[in-house]
């Protein structure tokens, strides 16, 4: 009893931690059954390629609702730090000066949405969506309305190649592993689950609590000025306008990655997964000429599916371990 | 079957996946009086009184309501049925006012289905008049205290006329004088022949109020006695299965120099020129009413919130302490009264919840040594005997007293000089409080110094070795261990009496 008990109870974490896994195993098997293309390296570059943007403020998003608290301006934000990269661009000519301003105006907008919350103690949501609203006008402001053209060499980051390797699937991997390195090997990784998980409790164990979300702020917008610069070289354009419901796709692949809402879970493995379960499904949907309306219905019908899971794989997890615990009594 | 009794079980059975959580229960309760029914955490009292409350169904057996079998679908059902149950957790409202919580999923409505407010009005005030509460209808719940608000779901369970009332560790969060008010109250409703099945763990409550006392144990009846039959050692030995040598394992030790002094200590609105002090080795006891200002000075002292005046001293030198971290740092560790407040992350796993307040212990030259994590945190399990079935698992998985010394264990690891436990026994079942006091024994002889807070006055008589008592924000008396007494700590909680010997000199 004992041991069987700690080894089910075992197995069920084992099997919650890779469950998504499993699933994106499963919809790449259903997908490539379905679709001769599909498993094709040119069809599944393409959708890397195409995932790569979202999929980095997926894994800032991830971060920030570990620590309990989410962006929703990131879309916008990234149009702003685009805009002023491409305009850096076209005045020195530079690359490494167009990616510092990308970064530098999107961790600018991050510090101020960090500063409403901790300081002011306005909940992330309110705080982000003002920021969305103030930064996608200061994007339109700076340009006038109008899409910046004829940006030259700056398209090479996003069209690019390295080896076999398209450079925003490099950018990809690098900012999965950073993620993944925060989240798992340092002290402010494991101080925002805590925060996520019990605000008040993390206090009181030693851990700054505002400066961790500042901090985690910060990060975000470090992986979003990086995807401003992919984005606006991947469209070839500085695009006032672009990148509009980003944010939507980026939460939508954290949640079906594992991330919740509630706080203190989700792992950056987790969120590619996530990400990529979103993009094969777009992409299926698009191989078999999925009228794009509908496509729409069944992402949302996809959200709501995964919260249901989320939940009811917490309850069924909670239970087995209590049964656990009791057995060895 | 015997028709007498307001309430019968018979042969209760319930499985959970892989665990009897129930075997075979007997019992009965007489009409007006109150049965207590006692058993260690996990011996199956909250799952049997679910059962009679309609949350859980039983896999076996039956029950009786006088005399007629009943099978009780949901608590709305139960209640029809004249049971009513008051949880340990009072789930309520904050903003709700006193009228709208009473008749809660059960309002009143016109012909035309629009809520009938003033019936609700009406029948609140003749059921506030009714039980001598002078409450206003429109009050918000929150502002009422917590022995306000279990009056009122007293009163609620009178409204639905119950016959049985189930009270699930009713004094967890009140004070004696609250508890007083509840006894009152018990014995009224006695009176009016109304049955109460009376779950608790402290034994000198059980040992006044008892009519009949049943003791569960992994998930069976062990005995069932009358009150004047049995003793306080008897049902402990009962519960646990064993002999405890003796309730408090406090041993004579020697207490070294003086480690931590306050001097003038003081936040505006909360305490006053606060004043105390404490030797290596010592167990110092706070004790009070509560709201009288203990929880708010270690709060202080553990950097949690802004002192406005006051002078720390460690080891003799003056220190400030504006955040916890410094705290930490000073050598103080603190283990909250409220633990599901200030102290586990409840998704996070037990190994996560032990190290937090150490992290940059095993998170150094730019990685985690997951080894020494792990290696640390099953020491500190083996010393506090927590029982969990992996590192991995959520705190939120474990008992309560398990969760305590996993809490315990996050302190521990941190080393501290001063460890300050707040209600450190709140809640756990009496196994888990000894070995709670057995923990405290071998931390002071390791020479560390222990502050802890109690509303409990026999674990702070039998375990401490110097006491101070506050009421109202001021320190009004300090005792040494021959001094203590339930009167004298009581004469200087309720303010009645002073000492000037403590102000500062």
């Amino acid at each position: 009893m004992n041991n069987s008990g700690a080894f089910s109870s075992m197995w069920s974490t084992i099997t919650k931690k890779y469950s998504i896994f499993f699933v994106l195993l499963i919809l790449i098997i259903l997908c490539s059954l379905f679709n001769h293309n599909f498993l094709s390296t040119r069809n599944l570059t393409n959708v890397s390629r195409q995932i790569s943007v979202t999929t980095i403020l997926a894994f800032g998003e991830t971060i920030l609702i570990i620590c309990g608290m989410l962006d929703l301006s990131s879309g916008s934000v990234l149009a702003l730090a685009g805009v002023f990269s491409v305009s850096a661009y076209k005045i020195t000519g530079s690359m490494t000066v167009a990616i510092l301003v990308a970064i530098a105006v999107a961790v600018f907008c991050n510090i101020i949405s960090g500063l409403l919350i901790t300081r002011l103690k306005a909940p992330p949501f309110i705080a982000t969506l003002s920021m969305l609203a103030m930064a996608r006008g200061a994007a339109l402001f700076y340009t006038n309305g109008q899409n910046i053209y004829q940006i030259g060499g700056y398209k090479t980051v996003g069209q690019g190649s390295i080896g076999f390797l398209p450079i925003p699937i490099i950018f990809l991997i690098t900012i999965l592993i950073v993620t993944w390195y925060i989240l798992k090997h340092t002290c402010f990784g494991r101080s925002l689950y805590a925060i996520g998980g019990n605000e008040e409790a993390a206090n009181a164990s030693g851990i700054n609590v505002n400066s961790n979300k500042m901090l985690a702020f910060i990060i975000n917008g470090v992986f979003v000025g990086v995807a401003g610069v992919l984005f606006m070289s991947r469209v070839n354009a500085g695009l006032p306008n672009g990148a509009i419901g980003f944010e939507f796709q980026a939460l939508t692949s954290s949640i079906i990655g594992g991330t919740s809402f509630s706080g203190g879970i989700g792992t950056a493995g987790g969120t590619l997964a996530g990400a990529f379960i979103v993009g094969f499904l777009n992409n299926i949907m698009n191989l078999a000429s999925i009228n794009s309306y509908i496509q729409q219905i069944i992402r949302g019908a996809i959200i709501a599916l995964a919260v249901v899971y989320d939940i009811w794989s917490k309850n069924r997890r909670t239970r087995s371990v209590i049964g656990a615990i009791k057995s060895e009594k | 079957m015997n028709n007498n009794m307001r309430l019968t079980v018979e042969g209760i059975e319930k499985s959970f996946p892989g665990v009897k959580a129930l075997d075979n229960i007997n019992f009965s309760v007489k009409p007006g009086s109150v049965h207590v029914l006692c058993g260690e955490n996990g011996a199956g009292k909250s799952t049997l009184m679910k059962i009679i409350n309609g949350i859980y169904k039983a896999d076996k057996g039956n029950i009786y309501i006088d005399g007629q079998q009943v099978v009780v679908k949901n608590p709305q059902h139960a209640r029809e049925l004249g049971v009513s149950m008051i949880f340990q957790e009072l789930n309520y409202i904050p903003e709700m006012t006193i009228e709208e919580n009473l008749f809660l999923g059960n309002l009143p409505k016109t012909k035309f289905g629009r809520v009938d407010w003033k019936k609700i009005r009406e029948k609140t005030l003749e059921l506030l008049e009714a039980e001598r509460l002078s409450y206003k209808p429109t009050t918000k719940l929150c502002e009422l205290s917590v022995s306000d608000i279990q009056m009122l779901e007293i009163t609620k369970a009178v409204s639905y006329e119950s016959k049985i009332i189930i009270m699930d560790e009713p004094t967890s969060a009140i004070t004696y004088k609250e508890t007083e008010r509840l006894f009152t109250k018990i014995s009224e409703l006695k009176a009016r022949g109304t049955s109460i099945i009376y779950i608790s763990h402290k034994m000198d409550e059980i040992f006044r109020i008892a009519d009949e006392i049943t003791v569960l144990r992994d998930g069976t009846v062990i005995e069932t006695h009358d009150k004047d039959d049995i003793d306080i050692n008897t049902v402990i030995k009962l519960m646990v299965g064993r002999e405890l040598s003796d309730e408090f394992p406090k041993e004579e030790i020697d207490i070294g120099e003086k480690v931590l002094e306050v001097k003038n200590l003081t936040r505006n609105g909360f305490f006053h020129n606060v004043n105390f002090n404490a030797k290596r080795g010592e167990i110092i006891g706070f004790s009070g009413l509560m709201g009288a200002g203990r929880t708010e000075v270690m709060r202080c002292l553990f950097g949690l919130d802004e002192t406005d005046n006051g002078t720390i001293l460690i080891n003799n030198k003056p220190i400030k302490i504006p955040n916890v971290r410094t705290a930490i740092k000073a050598g103080l560790a603190m283990l909250s009264e409220d633990r599901r407040r200030y102290g586990i992350i409840p998704v996070r796993s037990v190994k996560e919840n032990a190290t937090l307040a150490s992290l940059p212990k095993f998170f150094y030259s730019g990685r985690l040594h997951r080894n020494k994590e792990n290696a640390t945190t099953a020491r500190m399990f083996k010393d506090m005997n927590v029982k969990t079935p992996t590192f991995e698992t959520t705190i939120q998985a474990l008992s309560g007293g398990n969760q305590q010394k996993v809490l315990l264990a996050k302190w521990m690891i941190c080393d501290p000089d001063i460890l300050i436990l707040d209600e450190p026994t709140r809640g756990i079942d009496v196994g888990a409080k000894y070995e709670i006091y057995k923990l405290m024994m071998s931390l002071v002889k390791e020479g560390k110094t222990l502050i802890m807070i109690s509303s409990e006055l026999p674990e702070l008589i039998g375990m401490c070795d110097r006491m101070y008592v506050m009421a109202k924000g001021e320190i009004t008396g300090e005792l040494q261990r021959e001094e203590f007494s339930q009167e004298a700590i009581m004469k200087f909680a309720t303010g009645f009496e002073k000492q000037e010997a403590i102000s500062c000199e």
